[in-house]
């Protein structure tokens, strides 16, 4: 589903990927390990089209998505929970999923959907986002991104300084989603979340994808995780 | 009294183009230093529609009081998409190149408007007088002094000002646009990853910023005159009542521009106009000293 094809880029003119690859399959849950500064964000953001492409392809049901304006890679149906959630943060829930299903037009259904998905969402729409708990700040940027119905979805550490109820809620959507046929890249830090998630994981190493595994390979052999995370 | 509605004419006026600057900054963090010469070219516009079409002075204004706007909206949008947009709203470099435009704006209306101050006649100008109360031999009684007397076109200055700063204002919490304005002030990138095209909101915003100055001026032209050097003494005061007001807050901005105008207003007919500057000045620095983020602004994170 989503295709990327040996991608340069980084920030002006430090390059950070180097000929990255990676591919994500309907209904597939990649995982993005790596240590700090190895490209994980950098990787989602170029996706995302907030970093210009250096060289190399994105494509999304073989639609190319990588020469696209930031605003149309959205729109083509790639939700995207970044790191730190980044929330409208004066703006109440409602404004902000609002905000999410402009995107592409969604209908009032999808609304009532996602809130479903979050009951808790529903009790505080009219509450400003930066008032929520820190847990509900993180459900409010996954239902952001699920209001333009994502046949990708992108999320950048989002049990991050959570509490354990939290992450078991968010992780339970996420499962709910790849069974519904979601294609999903994660970047997550934690290796149990990652065993228990993944189909397949990808580890980055100073911009470049060394290695992609299953989690049976990553549960046997300690060596690979000692190599890529230090752990 | 008669210096207060004074004061509340150019608060009103004020109002509008420290908003325009206001709404600007807020959103694109852009310092549009050309603001004043896009409150200047509205009055000239104003002048040019008003003189062109002939008939009923208000016939002429009426239309200026939507051309100009509308004209300098689409050049500020215009100049947005050419310069801003190339220098990727680099706080520094806009700047510089608002000065430049500010020089380009207001030579080449120095080259085909030329150096004179022309006025443009109000639709309407009645003489109101305004009753007074004093205590007379039967009680209160109202009486009318005389000299202590307004016009009607004053009054409809502060009312149009206030029916377009409430139309922002629902506008900017009401409508779909500027729930997008918004979303694009508090996170750009946020904003560009769900399908909001930033740059376009910027062009609008730009010139819905430039608009609304334009709008101010065709207000202040019956009452002063359309002049080439107009837009320094607004793009002063706006800045001014913008770091009062604190920089990208519409509340305080409003708050700000009544404080400024009335107080210009009131201090320059029992003083002198240089000490309601001198003051208008004391009172920004004393505000960057005590409170950085201007009265009503929130710390920046």
């Amino acid at each position: 589903m989503l295709r990327v094809e040996a991608i340069n880029s980084g920030y002006g003119n430090a390059q950070v990927l180097r000929d990255v690859s990676l591919d994500v399959a309907a209904g597939e849950i990649l995982c993005l390990m790596g240590r700090n500064g190895a490209g994980k964000t950098t990787a989602m953001k170029t996706i995302m089209g907030l970093l210009p492409l250096m060289s190399g392809r994105i494509t999304l049901d073989g639609q190319d998505v990588g020469r696209l304006p930031a605003h149309e890679v959205a729109r083509a149906g790639i939700g995207y929970i970044p790191q730190g959630r980044r929330l409208f943060t004066e703006l109440t829930v409602a404004q902000n999923l609002e905000i999410g299903l402009m995107t592409r037009k969604s209908g009032p259904h999808v609304r009532t959907r996602v809130l479903e998905l979050f009951p808790r969402l529903s009790e505080r729409l009219n509450q400003r986002a930066e008032t929520l708990s820190g847990g509900e700040q993180q459900m409010l940027a996954t239902a952001r991104a699920l209001c333009i119905e994502p046949k990708v979805l992108i999320l950048d550490e989002p049990t991050e300084g959570l509490q354990p109820s939290m992450i078991e809620a968010i992780r339970d959507v996420v499962v709910r989603l790849r069974n519904e046929g979601v294609a999903i890249l994660l970047v997550e830090q934690r290796v149990d979340a990652v065993l228990a998630l993944a189909d397949r994981v990808a580890f980055l190493e100073n911009g470049i994808l060394a290695e992609t595994v299953t989690p049976e390979r990553m549960r046997t052999d300690a060596a690979l995780l000692k190599r890529y995370l230090g752990v | 009294m008669l210096a207060a509605l004074e004061g509340a004419v150019t608060a009103a006026v004020l109002a509008l183009t420290a908003i325009g600057l206001s709404l600007v900054f807020g959103v694109m963090r852009v310092v549009n230093v050309a603001h004043g010469e896009f409150y200047m070219l509205g009055a000239v516009i104003a002048w040019s529609v008003a003189t062109s079409l002939g008939g009923h002075p208000a016939i002429g204004f009426a239309a200026a009081l939507v051309i100009a706007p509308v004209v300098v909206g689409l050049l500020a949008a215009a100049a947005d998409m050419t310069i801003l947009k190339r220098i990727n709203y680099d706080p520094e470099r806009t700047i510089v190149a608002t000065i430049g435009l500010l020089y380009i704006i207001q030579q080449v209306t120095l080259m085909t408007y030329g150096p004179e101050a022309r006025p443009v006649e109000p639709p309407f100008n009645h003489r109101l007088a305004l009753p007074w109360v004093e205590w007379g031999e039967q009680g209160l009684a109202l009486y009318w002094p005389w000299g202590l007397s307004t016009t009607s076109y004053k009054l409809a200055v502060i009312g149009a000002a206030i029916v377009v700063l409430l139309g922002v204002w629902v506008m900017m919490t009401r409508t779909k646009i500027g729930l997008i304005m918004r979303a694009t002030q508090l996170d750009r990138d946020m904003a560009q990853a769900f399908g909001i095209p930033v740059e376009r909101v910027y062009a609008i915003v730009f010139g819905i910023g430039a608009g609304l100055a334009a709008l101010g001026a065709v207000l202040i032209v019956p009452i002063q005159q359309a002049y080439y050097l107009m837009g320094a003494d607004p793009l002063l005061l706006s800045f001014i009542v913008v770091i009062i007001g604190g920089l990208g807050s519409l509340p305080g901005t409003v708050l700000a521009a009544l404080l400024i105008g009335m107080s210009d207003g009131i201090i320059s007919v029992f003083f002198s106009p240089t000490l309601a500057k001198i003051l208008a000045t004391l009172l920004v620095a004393l505000v960057l000293v005590f409170r950085p983020q201007g009265l009503f602004g929130t710390r920046a994170a």
